[in-house]
């Protein structure tokens, strides 16, 4: 591992302590095989002579088996990690690499570059610093160099490199290469990247690698793509942000000591600074900053370390530890862009983990707004995301958080979604704003009432009335619709005749007036659940127009919602689950609907589900769809 | 305030993957070898937690074929350190003689390291499992994660492995299942030596060149640890000045020839030398996609 200084020869010691305060670069490179992506990468691992003889042995005897470039070494098969990528000629997943030069450590992210891997890509550019865009000199701006672009800016990188490539297969024209940084630069005014540098390259050939070409392209004055590397300065960005410390783990040893450890998210922090803990807002001032290697007077972002504050306040994990000028911000409703990394597509409503800092809260994404073509950065409208979409959506949580905007802090403003039932991360996303106005420190007071319990629970509350004969089908039907309310994350309740005739109504029989008395009751019940906020379903056969018009007037217009579960007194007697109808032809059962009682079927309900032409499952999607089309599944 | 360098920052993740776990599992083991790779996460380890010492115990396989003084240098370390350490041996291995002498590389590497490894996590029900492996040692290892996901039969699935973004870990699992973290993962060969220099830690003398019998085998000088050793006729141990870049069990352990005997010799050695480190480790040399394999089994 030739560094290139002499003095690992001649005097180690010194080597030793000029290397140990070497800066550190983390980039990523985006392309795909076509544009040379692996091939520059194992050039400068290559060139900066990171290739060990056994590894280069190994190379010749892949580069015969499997390689792409005749008797050259085949430098993409030394950065392509797994089997089936080896296979294949492509490179599926994140592989990170390391070199570094006597100035600086590097952490290559090498991530795939078709659109099918934008997530990998993203998981590359989530920990960059830099991005270097491979272009084909030869085909100029692609569709994938606006992706790429697009993705590293919404990642959050600043700085780019453009490495046009493949310049010696165009006789290193000088024209070429103006044509296409001109390009690029007018499509990168949209985007918010900080720098742009485009640097003529041959990673093939080796030039313009390591060290200037003038030879092969004497028109060009920049620096060479490592010195680039080595030069950009990208710290001191997180410096002169507000502090912010979110609490990792709560460091006791011993009754003496209470310390909360952490990793320092932004800015720095001094012993005696004014510090606010979010989101519970109590203040103290910093007493000690603890490390192993003995106390700091001040520690700056990146430095993993252990706060003790002066006084007794209550900090737990997931808290955040703010300067006392500039506290983080709070909330539990967000609109963010989220990036959709799953097969199994994104469910408005369903309750996710949503994992942020070192917060785990409920989380669902109430709104899709709309997606973003990532190859044309344009909006589109859609319901739901799938693997590898870009959207921009809301999210509710189950608790207000400390957060920060993505665009001012990354480490508190990015988070994962994690499924429930199968603990994946499914999705990944960055906070742009909180969507409530009282988002800072003092809550706007709030009068807890109808709509405020609604909005808690991200729904419209209403009664859904279900109504038909006995042995109809309306309490299988409500289990279902429950079932799937309840899997969309809703607050739903269900009152048949299981759970109410048997205690609030047991003094109640079947006479007319005991009917009227028993949905009077019902009604009662469920207008008391609407305004806690909960969407009922009521499977009673309630009999009589007037009592369901009852029930009707005692909640707001639009939270009465009127199933009719539509089954011919056949069919209903023909199945007849309890064995009523048979006892009531047989004179056991008096006053039995549609035998010895009427059944006054509705005039204008607001479903009419016909068991005859569709399955219970068909019957609770139509109610679905029908509260869906109808707006009480989303908040407000 | 200056900017943090490349060792404070690269202790500064490994810092926050330590504590992550001890946070968000648990039950929590670190597993621990006895090389250099071990000694840094070790040392690591009590940073993160200090003045609290780490939340959980360090467990050594033994495969019963570890160099002696491995074995008294891990005893010394967790008296010193004054944590729990778990011994943990597949005695039906024991029991049917299985050795790398006997059974080749490969199956002794599988009942003694790989099954013993998975038999321990389950015997304790360990829910994370730190591991010192590093990016750069090997390429199916460059695209693993930091937290790796393993099912209840320890296996891991390289093409459905959970998305890692910025410093979010998803450490959410169902009984039975496990994670194994690697904190060290962005560090690099010279990263190790460095650090190791810097804080002064404790390593194993093996490391360090002198003069140990050992006899020359397939291309590779292996050291007559104890009289387990079978020597074939001709071969007569020679005492050579040798030390180790890496280490395992000693019959499948090549010593390198080197009169490095202070920590700043081995590193001049190592910044000068033309082949990388896993080269005298044999359980490597196997198809390329080996390793791959092997931690789709379960090894680490």
């Amino acid at each position: 591992m030739a560094h290139q200084s002499a003095l690992i020869e001649t005097d180690i010691e010194a080597y030793l302590d000029a290397q140990e305060n070497k800066s550190f670069l983390r980039f990523l490179t985006c392309g795909s095989v076509d544009d040379g992506k692996s091939t520059l990468i194992g050039r400068l691992l290559y060139d900066s002579k990171l290739i060990f003889e056994d590894q280069l042995a190994a190379l010749e005897a892949d580069s015969k088996k499997l390689g792409t470039q005749g008797d050259d070494f085949d430098f993409a098969l030394l950065v392509d990690g797994l089997a089936a990528e080896r296979e294949q000629g492509i490179t599926i997943d994140v592989a990170y690499r390391f070199f570094s030069t006597d100035k600086r450590k590097f952490i290559v992210a090498d991530t795939p570059g078709h659109e099918q891997y934008t997530r990998n890509m993203a998981t590359g550019a989530s920990t960059a610093d830099v991005a270097i865009i491979l272009v084909d000199a030869r085909k100029g701006m692609l569709t994938q160099t606006r992706r790429h672009s697009y993705i590293a800016s919404l990642l959050g990188i600043k700085h780019v490199i453009v490495a046009i490539n493949k310049m010696d297969l165009v006789d290193y024209s000088e024209e070429t290469f103006n044509e296409i940084e001109v390009a690029y630069r007018e499509f990168a005014a949209q985007l918010n990247f900080s720098t742009i540098k485009c640097i003529p390259v041959s990673a093939l050939k080796g030039a313009n690698i390591t060290v200037p070409s003038p030879d092969d392209t004497p028109w060009y004055k920049g620096p060479a793509l490592l010195q680039e590397l080595e030069e950009i300065e990208v710290d001191g960005e997180a410096a002169g942000q507000p502090f912010r410390f979110p609490v990792q783990w709560v460091n006791r040893p011993n009754l003496d000591f209470r310390g909360f450890s952490g990793t320092i998210a932004g800015g720095t922090v001094k012993v005696g600074d004014d510090v606010i803990v979010m989101p519970s807002a109590s203040r103290s001032k910093v007493e000690r900053i603890v490390t192993a290697n003995g106390d700091l007077e001040e520690a700056q972002t990146g430095q993993s370390v252990t706060l003790t504050l002066e006084d007794e306040v209550d900090v737990s994990r997931g808290d955040v530890i703010c300067g006392g000028q500039v506290p983080s911000l709070i909330s539990d409703q967000f609109a963010a862009h989220l990036l959709w990394m799953r097969e199994e597509e994104m469910l408005p409503g369903r309750q996710y983990y949503m994992k942020i800092h070192n917060k785990l809260v409920s989380a669902s994404v109430s709104d899709l707004k709309h997606k973003v073509n990532v190859n044309t950065l344009e909006q589109q409208a859609g319901k739901t995301l799938e693997l590898n979409e870009v959207g921009v959506c809301n999210i509710s949580l189950d608790q207000a958080i400390a957060y920060d905007p993505y665009a001012e802090n990354k480490d508190t403003g990015s988070f994962i979604l994690i499924d429930r039932r199968t603990n994946e991360t499914v999705g990944v996303g960055m906070l742009d704003f909180s969507l409530r106005r009282a988002q800072n420190v003092v809550w706007q007071e709030l009068k807890v009432d109808k709509e405020t319990r609604a909005e808690q629970k991200h729904q419209k509350p209403a009664v859904l009335w279900f109504t038909g004969l006995s042995g109809s089908g309306k309490s299988t039907i409500a289990n279902l619709v429950e079932q799937k309310l309840y899997d969309r994350g809703r607050h739903t309740y269900t009152l048949d005749g299981d759970n109410v005739r048997h205690g609030l109504n047991k003094d109640l029989g079947f006479t007319d007036v005991d009917r009227v008395e028993n949905i009077r009751r019902v009604g009662e019940a469920s207008k008391l659940m609407v305004d806690a906020g909960l969407i009922v379903l009521v499977s009673f056969i309630s009999p009589f127009i007037s009592e369901r018009r009852l029930a009707r007037r005692l909640v707001d217009e639009n939270e009465f919602i009127e199933i009719f579960v539509n089954t011919s007194l056949e069919l209903c007697e023909q199945r007849d689950p309890k064995g009523l109808y048979k006892k009531a032809r047989a004179g056991e059962i008096k006053n039995f609907t549609g035998i010895d009682s009427d059944y006054e079927a509705p005039e204008a309900a607001e479903i009419e589900v016909k068991t005859d032409e569709l399955s219970a499952e068909e019957a609770a999607d139509q109610i679905i769809h029908y509260l869906e089309s109808n707006g009480y599944l989303s908040a407000r | 305030m200056r900017a943090l360098t490349h060792l404070e920052r690269l202790e500064a993740e490994s810092i926050h993957i330590i504590r992550e776990v001890a946070a968000a599992c648990e039950n929590p083991v670190m597993l621990y070898s006895i090389g250099k790779d071990s000694a840094v996460m070790l040392h690591l380890a009590m940073k993160a937690f200090y003045p609290s010492k780490p939340p959980f115990p360090l467990m050594h396989v033994d495969t019963t074929w570890k160099f002696r003084e491995m074995i008294e240098f891990r005893d010394k370390v967790a008296e010193r350190y004054g944590l729990d350490l778990i011994v943990h041996t597949n005695q039906e291995g024991v029991a049917q003689g299985v050795g790398p002498f006997s059974h080749g590389s490969q199956l002794h590497t599988q009942i003694m390291k790989t099954d013993a490894l998975k038999q321990a996590l389950d015997k304790y029900k360990f829910d994370a499992a730190f591991g010192g492996a590093r990016r750069d040692e090997e390429k199916s290892r460059a695209k693993e994660r930091i937290f790796s996901f393993r099912s209840e039969q320890h296996r891991w699935d390289p093409k459905n492995q959970r998305p890692e973004l910025w410093s979010l870990y998803n450490t959410r699992m169902h009984p039975g299942e496990s994670l194994r973290v690697f904190p060290i993962s962005n560090w690099t060969e010279l990263d190790i030596w460095q650090y190791i220099h810097k804080e002064k830690i404790d390593i194993v003398p093996l490391y360090y060149s002198a003069k140990r019998p050992v006899v020359e085998r397939d291309g590779q000088l292996i050291m007559v640890d104890d009289d387990r050793m079978k020597l074939a006729d001709g071969e007569e141990p020679e005492m050579k000045s040798v030390r180790f870049r890496t280490l395992g069990c000693y019959p499948l352990t090549g010593a390198v020839e080197s009169e490095a005997a202070t920590l700043p010799e081995i590193i001049q050695e190592m910044l000068l030398t033309t082949s990388s480190e896993r080269q005298g480790r044999m359980i490597d040399h196997d198809a390329a996609a080996s390793m791959e394999k092997k931690k789709q089994e379960g090894y680490f």
